[in-house]
Protein backbone atom coordinates (compact mmCIF):
# COMPACT_ATOMS: atom_id res chain seq x y z
CA UNK A 1 0.00 0.00 0.00
CA UNK A 2 1.32 3.44 -0.89
CA UNK A 3 0.81 6.53 1.22
CA UNK A 4 -2.15 8.67 0.27
CA UNK A 5 -1.51 12.40 0.55
CA UNK A 6 -4.45 14.76 0.55
CA UNK A 7 -4.03 17.90 -1.49
CA UNK A 8 -6.96 19.50 0.26
CA UNK A 9 -4.71 21.51 2.57
CA UNK A 10 -2.85 22.85 -0.42
CA UNK A 11 -5.88 23.87 -2.41
CA UNK A 12 -7.68 25.38 0.56
CA UNK A 13 -4.68 27.33 1.88
CA UNK A 14 -4.86 30.99 0.83
CA UNK A 15 -1.14 31.47 1.56
CA UNK A 16 -0.22 28.66 -0.84
CA UNK A 17 -2.43 30.35 -3.44
CA UNK A 18 -0.58 33.63 -2.86
CA UNK A 19 2.82 31.96 -3.28
CA UNK A 20 1.67 30.66 -6.67
CA UNK A 21 0.20 34.01 -7.60
CA UNK A 22 3.29 36.04 -6.64
CA UNK A 23 5.83 33.60 -8.11
CA UNK A 24 3.91 32.52 -11.21
CA UNK A 25 5.04 28.94 -10.51
CA UNK A 26 3.02 25.72 -10.43
CA UNK A 27 3.90 24.24 -7.02
CA UNK A 28 2.45 20.85 -7.88
CA UNK A 29 4.74 20.46 -10.90
CA UNK A 30 7.56 19.34 -8.58
CA UNK A 31 7.93 15.54 -8.26
CA UNK A 32 10.68 15.68 -5.63
CA UNK A 33 13.67 14.45 -7.61
CA UNK A 34 15.94 16.51 -5.31
CA UNK A 35 18.14 17.99 -8.04
CA UNK A 36 17.66 21.48 -6.55
CA UNK A 37 18.86 20.43 -3.11
CA UNK A 38 21.79 18.47 -4.53
CA UNK A 39 23.12 21.47 -6.47
CA UNK A 40 22.24 24.33 -4.12
CA UNK A 41 25.48 26.08 -3.06
CA UNK A 42 23.85 27.42 0.13
CA UNK A 43 22.14 24.14 1.16
CA UNK A 44 24.75 23.44 3.85
CA UNK A 45 23.45 26.42 5.83
CA UNK A 46 19.74 25.83 5.30
CA UNK A 47 17.35 24.41 7.90
CA UNK A 48 15.01 23.24 5.14
CA UNK A 49 16.45 21.98 1.85
CA UNK A 50 15.06 23.64 -1.29
CA UNK A 51 13.16 20.47 -2.23
CA UNK A 52 11.71 20.31 1.29
CA UNK A 53 10.47 23.88 0.95
CA UNK A 54 8.43 23.01 -2.11
CA UNK A 55 7.20 19.74 -0.57
CA UNK A 56 5.91 21.54 2.51
CA UNK A 57 4.17 24.08 0.28
CA UNK A 58 2.51 21.22 -1.63
CA UNK A 59 1.21 19.91 1.69
CA UNK A 60 -0.11 23.33 2.65
CA UNK A 61 2.42 23.80 5.46
CA UNK A 62 3.24 27.35 4.44
CA UNK A 63 3.68 28.60 8.01
CA UNK A 64 6.55 26.21 8.59
CA UNK A 65 8.29 27.46 5.47
CA UNK A 66 7.80 31.12 6.39
CA UNK A 67 9.56 30.44 9.71
CA UNK A 68 12.62 28.88 8.10
CA UNK A 69 15.99 30.53 7.54
CA UNK A 70 16.22 28.98 4.09
CA UNK A 71 14.18 31.66 2.34
CA UNK A 72 16.74 34.32 3.34
CA UNK A 73 19.74 32.30 2.17
CA UNK A 74 18.59 31.80 -1.43
CA UNK A 75 20.31 34.47 -3.55
CA UNK A 76 18.73 33.36 -6.84
CA UNK A 77 21.88 31.88 -8.36
CA UNK A 78 19.36 29.77 -10.27
CA UNK A 79 21.40 26.57 -10.29
CA UNK A 80 18.16 24.81 -9.24
CA UNK A 81 16.08 26.34 -12.01
CA UNK A 82 18.74 25.60 -14.63
CA UNK A 83 18.65 21.91 -13.66
CA UNK A 84 15.00 21.33 -12.72
CA UNK A 85 13.52 18.68 -15.04
CA UNK A 86 10.07 20.18 -14.52
CA UNK A 87 11.11 23.79 -15.13
CA UNK A 88 10.13 24.99 -11.67
CA UNK A 89 11.82 28.30 -10.89
CA UNK A 90 12.39 27.83 -7.17
CA UNK A 91 14.14 31.20 -6.85
CA UNK A 92 10.85 32.89 -7.80
CA UNK A 93 9.08 30.85 -5.12
CA UNK A 94 11.70 31.93 -2.57
CA UNK A 95 11.20 35.57 -3.61
CA UNK A 96 7.43 35.20 -3.09
CA UNK A 97 8.02 33.65 0.34
CA UNK A 98 10.35 36.49 1.36
CA UNK A 99 7.69 38.96 0.28
CA UNK A 100 5.03 37.20 2.37
CA UNK A 101 7.32 36.91 5.39
CA UNK A 102 8.24 40.60 5.27
CA UNK A 103 4.64 41.70 4.77
CA UNK A 104 3.94 39.95 8.02
CA UNK A 105 7.04 40.53 10.15
CA UNK A 106 8.69 43.58 8.65
CA UNK A 107 11.80 44.21 6.61
CA UNK A 108 14.92 42.17 7.30
CA UNK A 109 17.65 44.65 6.39
CA UNK A 110 17.53 47.94 8.27
CA UNK A 111 19.06 51.07 6.74
CA UNK A 112 21.69 51.41 9.48
CA UNK A 113 22.44 47.72 9.86
CA UNK A 114 25.51 47.48 7.63
CA UNK A 115 28.58 48.76 9.55
CA UNK A 116 30.18 51.88 8.11
CA UNK A 117 33.47 50.17 7.34
CA UNK A 118 31.61 47.54 5.34
CA UNK A 119 29.66 50.21 3.45
CA UNK A 120 33.02 51.61 2.42
CA UNK A 121 34.36 48.31 1.15
CA UNK A 122 31.31 46.38 -0.13
CA UNK A 123 30.68 46.73 -3.86
CA UNK A 124 27.68 49.01 -4.55
CA UNK A 125 25.78 46.22 -6.22
CA UNK A 126 25.85 44.08 -3.04
CA UNK A 127 24.28 46.88 -1.03
CA UNK A 128 21.68 47.75 -3.67
CA UNK A 129 20.73 44.12 -4.28
CA UNK A 130 20.67 43.46 -0.52
CA UNK A 131 18.20 46.28 0.04
CA UNK A 132 16.08 45.17 -2.89
CA UNK A 133 15.85 41.60 -1.66
CA UNK A 134 15.62 42.13 2.10
CA UNK A 135 13.19 45.04 2.16
CA UNK A 136 9.68 45.42 0.77
CA UNK B 1 34.54 49.14 -34.08
CA UNK B 2 32.50 51.35 -31.74
CA UNK B 3 30.18 49.78 -29.15
CA UNK B 4 27.98 51.51 -26.53
CA UNK B 5 29.10 50.72 -23.01
CA UNK B 6 27.27 50.58 -19.67
CA UNK B 7 29.74 50.50 -16.75
CA UNK B 8 27.15 50.24 -13.94
CA UNK B 9 27.47 51.31 -10.30
CA UNK B 10 30.30 49.05 -9.11
CA UNK B 11 32.64 49.59 -12.04
CA UNK B 12 32.13 53.31 -11.63
CA UNK B 13 33.32 53.21 -8.01
CA UNK B 14 34.85 50.18 -6.24
CA UNK B 15 35.63 48.29 -9.45
CA UNK B 16 37.64 50.93 -11.31
CA UNK B 17 40.51 48.52 -11.91
CA UNK B 18 38.08 46.30 -13.80
CA UNK B 19 36.51 49.20 -15.69
CA UNK B 20 39.81 50.69 -16.78
CA UNK B 21 41.30 47.36 -17.83
CA UNK B 22 38.16 46.58 -19.86
CA UNK B 23 38.24 49.90 -21.71
CA UNK B 24 41.99 49.87 -22.38
CA UNK B 25 42.30 46.20 -23.34
CA UNK B 26 39.39 46.47 -25.76
CA UNK B 27 40.78 49.69 -27.21
CA UNK B 28 44.07 47.88 -27.83
CA UNK B 29 42.05 45.27 -29.74
CA UNK B 30 40.28 47.86 -31.87
CA UNK B 31 37.01 48.07 -29.91
CA UNK B 32 36.12 51.54 -28.71
CA UNK B 33 33.69 51.46 -25.82
CA UNK B 34 31.48 54.53 -25.84
CA UNK B 35 29.95 55.14 -22.41
CA UNK B 36 26.22 55.87 -22.42
CA UNK B 37 25.46 59.46 -21.43
CA UNK B 38 23.29 59.91 -18.32
CA UNK B 39 22.92 56.25 -17.36
CA UNK B 40 21.25 54.96 -14.19
CA UNK B 41 21.66 51.84 -12.04
CA UNK B 42 20.25 48.62 -13.53
CA UNK B 43 18.85 47.60 -10.13
CA UNK B 44 21.63 45.10 -9.35
CA UNK B 45 19.27 42.11 -9.29
CA UNK B 46 16.56 40.88 -11.62
CA UNK B 47 13.11 41.23 -9.99
CA UNK B 48 11.52 37.78 -9.74
CA UNK B 49 7.92 38.44 -8.77
CA UNK B 50 5.22 38.21 -11.43
CA UNK B 51 4.33 41.85 -10.83
CA UNK B 52 7.76 43.32 -11.58
CA UNK B 53 7.04 46.00 -14.16
CA UNK B 54 8.01 48.94 -11.97
CA UNK B 55 11.36 47.32 -11.12
CA UNK B 56 12.08 46.88 -14.82
CA UNK B 57 11.73 50.61 -15.51
CA UNK B 58 15.35 51.36 -14.48
CA UNK B 59 17.04 48.81 -16.75
CA UNK B 60 14.53 49.60 -19.53
CA UNK B 61 15.60 53.24 -19.41
CA UNK B 62 19.23 52.13 -19.92
CA UNK B 63 18.19 50.06 -22.94
CA UNK B 64 16.31 53.01 -24.42
CA UNK B 65 19.43 55.19 -24.05
CA UNK B 66 21.48 52.47 -25.74
CA UNK B 67 19.03 52.21 -28.65
CA UNK B 68 19.63 55.90 -29.43
CA UNK B 69 23.34 55.20 -29.75
CA UNK B 70 23.61 51.91 -31.64
CA UNK B 71 22.41 48.35 -32.01
CA UNK B 72 24.67 46.79 -29.35
CA UNK B 73 25.23 47.46 -25.67
CA UNK B 74 28.35 46.14 -23.95
CA UNK B 75 28.55 45.46 -20.22
CA UNK B 76 31.51 44.22 -18.20
CA UNK B 77 29.66 43.78 -14.91
CA UNK B 78 27.97 40.40 -15.22
CA UNK B 79 25.07 41.43 -12.98
CA UNK B 80 24.31 44.37 -15.27
CA UNK B 81 24.53 41.96 -18.20
CA UNK B 82 22.07 39.57 -16.54
CA UNK B 83 19.56 42.26 -15.57
CA UNK B 84 19.70 44.14 -18.88
CA UNK B 85 19.59 40.97 -20.97
CA UNK B 86 16.57 39.61 -19.12
CA UNK B 87 14.76 42.95 -19.12
CA UNK B 88 15.33 43.20 -22.85
CA UNK B 89 13.91 39.72 -23.29
CA UNK B 90 10.76 40.64 -21.38
CA UNK B 91 10.37 43.71 -23.63
CA UNK B 92 10.83 41.58 -26.75
CA UNK B 93 8.47 38.77 -25.81
CA UNK B 94 5.80 40.24 -23.54
CA UNK B 95 3.62 42.77 -25.34
CA UNK B 96 1.63 43.82 -22.31
CA UNK B 97 4.71 44.57 -20.21
CA UNK B 98 6.40 46.26 -23.15
CA UNK B 99 3.46 48.63 -23.57
CA UNK B 100 3.22 49.41 -19.87
CA UNK B 101 6.97 50.05 -19.60
CA UNK B 102 7.02 52.30 -22.66
CA UNK B 103 4.05 54.22 -21.30
CA UNK B 104 5.72 54.57 -17.92
CA UNK B 105 9.14 55.73 -19.10
CA UNK B 106 7.73 57.66 -22.07
CA UNK B 107 9.55 55.72 -24.74
CA UNK B 108 8.86 53.56 -27.75
CA UNK B 109 11.35 50.74 -27.39
CA UNK B 110 10.84 47.27 -28.88
CA UNK B 111 13.88 45.39 -27.55
CA UNK B 112 16.03 45.87 -30.65
CA UNK B 113 19.34 46.40 -28.78
CA UNK B 114 21.63 43.36 -28.43
CA UNK B 115 23.05 43.21 -24.88
CA UNK B 116 26.53 41.67 -24.89
CA UNK B 117 29.02 40.79 -22.18
CA UNK B 118 32.61 41.93 -22.80
CA UNK B 119 33.86 38.32 -22.87
CA UNK B 120 31.23 37.53 -25.51
CA UNK B 121 32.41 40.50 -27.58
CA UNK B 122 36.00 39.28 -27.33
CA UNK B 123 34.95 35.81 -28.50
CA UNK B 124 32.40 36.68 -31.19
CA UNK B 125 33.34 40.14 -32.47
CA UNK B 126 37.12 40.26 -31.99
CA UNK B 127 37.96 36.55 -31.99
CA UNK B 128 40.44 34.77 -29.71
CA UNK B 129 42.81 34.16 -32.66
CA UNK B 130 43.01 37.92 -33.17
CA UNK B 131 43.64 38.38 -29.43
CA UNK B 132 46.40 35.78 -29.57
CA UNK B 133 48.06 37.60 -32.46
CA UNK B 134 48.27 40.78 -30.38
CA UNK B 135 49.85 39.23 -27.27
CA UNK B 136 53.08 41.00 -26.35
CA UNK B 137 53.73 39.37 -23.00
CA UNK B 138 52.72 35.71 -22.87
CA UNK B 139 51.16 34.46 -19.64
CA UNK B 140 53.00 31.17 -20.13
CA UNK B 141 53.50 29.14 -17.00
CA UNK B 142 50.61 30.83 -15.19
CA UNK B 143 48.04 28.32 -13.91
CA UNK B 144 44.62 29.96 -13.82
CA UNK B 145 41.26 28.75 -12.49
CA UNK B 146 38.58 30.43 -14.63
CA UNK B 147 35.50 31.25 -12.59
CA UNK B 148 32.24 32.20 -14.33
CA UNK B 149 29.77 32.53 -11.43
CA UNK B 150 26.05 32.69 -12.11
CA UNK B 151 25.17 35.79 -14.03
CA UNK B 152 26.36 35.00 -17.55
CA UNK B 153 25.10 31.40 -17.37
CA UNK B 154 21.72 31.29 -15.66
CA UNK B 155 18.93 31.05 -16.50
CA UNK B 156 20.50 29.36 -19.55
CA UNK B 157 17.64 30.03 -21.97
CA UNK B 158 17.65 33.72 -21.13
CA UNK B 159 21.30 34.74 -20.77
CA UNK B 160 23.86 31.98 -21.53
CA UNK B 161 26.26 32.46 -24.43
CA UNK B 162 28.37 29.53 -23.25
CA UNK B 163 27.75 25.98 -22.00
CA UNK B 164 25.92 26.65 -18.70
CA UNK B 165 27.33 23.59 -16.90
CA UNK B 166 30.81 23.53 -18.42
CA UNK B 167 31.58 27.01 -19.74
CA UNK B 168 34.86 27.44 -21.60
CA UNK B 169 35.03 30.91 -23.21
CA UNK B 170 37.20 32.32 -20.43
CA UNK B 171 39.43 29.21 -20.43
CA UNK B 172 39.92 29.64 -24.18
CA UNK B 173 40.73 33.33 -23.81
CA UNK B 174 43.29 32.59 -21.08
CA UNK B 175 44.83 29.85 -23.21
CA UNK B 176 45.11 32.27 -26.13
CA UNK B 177 47.10 34.58 -23.81
CA UNK B 178 49.49 31.71 -23.08
CA UNK B 179 48.14 30.85 -19.62
CA UNK B 180 47.33 27.34 -18.51
CA UNK B 181 43.67 26.95 -17.42
CA UNK B 182 43.23 24.18 -14.83
CA UNK B 183 40.37 21.69 -14.85
CA UNK B 184 38.28 22.22 -11.75
CA UNK B 185 34.77 21.89 -10.35
CA UNK B 186 33.98 25.35 -8.99
CA UNK B 187 33.47 27.22 -12.27
CA UNK B 188 29.72 27.74 -12.04
CA UNK B 189 29.16 27.75 -8.27
CA UNK B 190 27.64 30.80 -6.58
CA UNK B 191 29.94 32.97 -4.38
CA UNK B 192 27.10 34.10 -2.11
CA UNK B 193 26.28 37.30 -4.00
CA UNK B 194 24.51 39.92 -1.83
CA UNK B 195 24.36 37.62 1.20
CA UNK B 196 27.24 39.80 2.44
CA UNK B 197 24.59 42.38 3.33
CA UNK B 198 22.96 40.16 5.97
CA UNK B 199 25.15 37.12 6.49
CA UNK B 200 28.81 37.67 5.52
CA UNK B 201 29.92 34.42 7.19
CA UNK B 202 27.79 32.46 4.74
CA UNK B 203 29.31 34.22 1.74
CA UNK B 204 32.68 33.48 3.32
CA UNK B 205 31.97 29.74 3.53
CA UNK B 206 30.70 29.64 -0.06
CA UNK B 207 33.80 31.47 -1.25
CA UNK B 208 36.00 29.13 0.80
CA UNK B 209 34.63 26.12 -1.08
CA UNK B 210 35.34 27.75 -4.43
CA UNK B 211 38.86 28.94 -3.57
CA UNK B 212 39.94 25.63 -2.06
CA UNK B 213 38.58 23.77 -5.08
CA UNK B 214 40.72 25.98 -7.35
CA UNK B 215 43.74 25.52 -5.11
CA UNK B 216 43.38 21.71 -5.11
CA UNK B 217 43.28 21.79 -8.92
CA UNK B 218 46.70 23.44 -8.91
CA UNK B 219 45.66 27.01 -9.72
CA UNK B 220 47.97 29.90 -8.82
CA UNK B 221 45.34 32.55 -9.45
CA UNK B 222 41.55 32.75 -9.74
CA UNK B 223 40.25 34.71 -12.70
CA UNK B 224 36.76 36.18 -12.70
CA UNK B 225 34.44 38.32 -14.80
CA UNK B 226 32.23 39.62 -11.98
CA UNK B 227 32.93 42.52 -9.58
CA UNK B 228 30.87 41.05 -6.74
CA UNK B 229 32.45 37.59 -7.12
CA UNK B 230 35.86 39.27 -7.13
CA UNK B 231 35.04 40.95 -3.82
CA UNK B 232 33.55 37.87 -2.18
CA UNK B 233 36.33 35.55 -3.30
CA UNK B 234 39.08 38.03 -2.38
CA UNK B 235 37.78 39.79 0.74
CA UNK B 236 37.32 36.83 3.05
CA UNK B 237 40.66 35.15 2.48
CA UNK B 238 42.42 37.02 5.30
CA UNK B 239 39.75 35.69 7.69
CA UNK B 240 39.90 32.22 6.16
CA UNK B 241 43.64 32.03 6.78
CA UNK B 242 42.85 32.33 10.50
CA UNK B 243 39.67 30.23 10.58
CA UNK B 244 40.45 27.31 8.31
CA UNK B 245 43.46 25.12 8.99
CA UNK B 246 45.69 24.67 5.95
CA UNK B 247 43.97 27.36 3.90
CA UNK B 248 46.23 28.85 1.23
CA UNK B 249 45.33 32.29 -0.13
CA UNK B 250 44.92 32.68 -3.86
CA UNK B 251 44.97 36.04 -5.67
CA UNK B 252 41.71 36.86 -7.48
CA UNK B 253 42.08 38.89 -10.67
CA UNK B 254 39.69 40.23 -13.27
CA UNK B 255 40.26 38.49 -16.58
CA UNK B 256 40.72 41.88 -18.23
CA UNK B 257 43.60 42.75 -15.88
CA UNK B 258 45.47 39.70 -17.21
CA UNK B 259 44.36 40.48 -20.76
CA UNK B 260 45.69 44.04 -20.47
CA UNK B 261 49.01 42.77 -19.08
CA UNK B 262 49.32 40.25 -21.91
CA UNK B 263 48.60 42.98 -24.46
CA UNK B 264 51.56 44.94 -23.08
CA UNK B 265 49.56 47.63 -21.25
CA UNK B 266 50.75 49.17 -17.98
CA UNK B 267 49.62 46.91 -15.09
CA UNK B 268 49.95 49.68 -12.50
CA UNK B 269 46.85 51.36 -13.97
CA UNK B 270 44.47 48.60 -12.84
CA UNK B 271 44.36 49.01 -9.06
CA UNK B 272 46.23 45.80 -8.31
CA UNK B 273 47.12 47.36 -4.95
CA UNK B 274 43.44 47.38 -3.94
CA UNK B 275 43.10 43.60 -3.98
CA UNK B 276 42.96 41.98 -0.55
CA UNK B 277 45.27 39.10 -1.53
CA UNK B 278 48.23 40.86 -3.14
CA UNK B 279 48.61 39.55 -6.69
CA UNK B 280 51.89 41.42 -7.28
CA UNK B 281 54.35 38.82 -5.91
CA UNK B 282 52.89 36.18 -8.23
CA UNK B 283 52.89 38.51 -11.24
CA UNK B 284 56.49 39.47 -10.50
CA UNK B 285 57.54 35.84 -10.15
CA UNK B 286 56.03 35.15 -13.57
CA UNK B 287 57.81 38.13 -15.11
CA UNK B 288 54.52 39.95 -15.76
CA UNK B 289 55.22 42.89 -13.47
CA UNK B 290 58.41 44.93 -12.95
CA UNK B 291 60.22 44.11 -9.71
CA UNK B 292 60.28 47.83 -8.83
CA UNK B 293 56.48 48.14 -8.62
CA UNK B 294 55.52 48.57 -4.94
Amino acid sequence: MGTVISLEKFFLNPLARRVEELSGQDLLACYQCGECSAGCPAAFAMDLLPSQVIRLLQLGQVEEVLQSATIWFCVACQACYARCPKGVDLSRIMEALRELAMERSGEVLKHNQIPEKDLESFPQQAIIAGFRKYTL
Amino acid sequence: MKVSYFPGCTLNTKGKGFDRSVREALAALGVELEELPDWNCCGASFPLLVDNVLDLAGPARVLVAASAQGDKLATACTTCYNVLKRTNRVIRLDRERRERLNYFIEADYQGQVEVMDVLQILRDEVGFEEVKAKVQKSLSGLKVACYYGCMVLRPPAEVAYDDPENPHALDELMASLGAEPVLWGGKVECCGNYLVAIKPELAMEMSYRIISSAYRAGAEVLVTNCPLCQFNLDRWQRDLVVKKGGFRPLPVLYFTQLLAIALGLDPTRYELEKHYVDPKPLLKAKGLLDQEVG
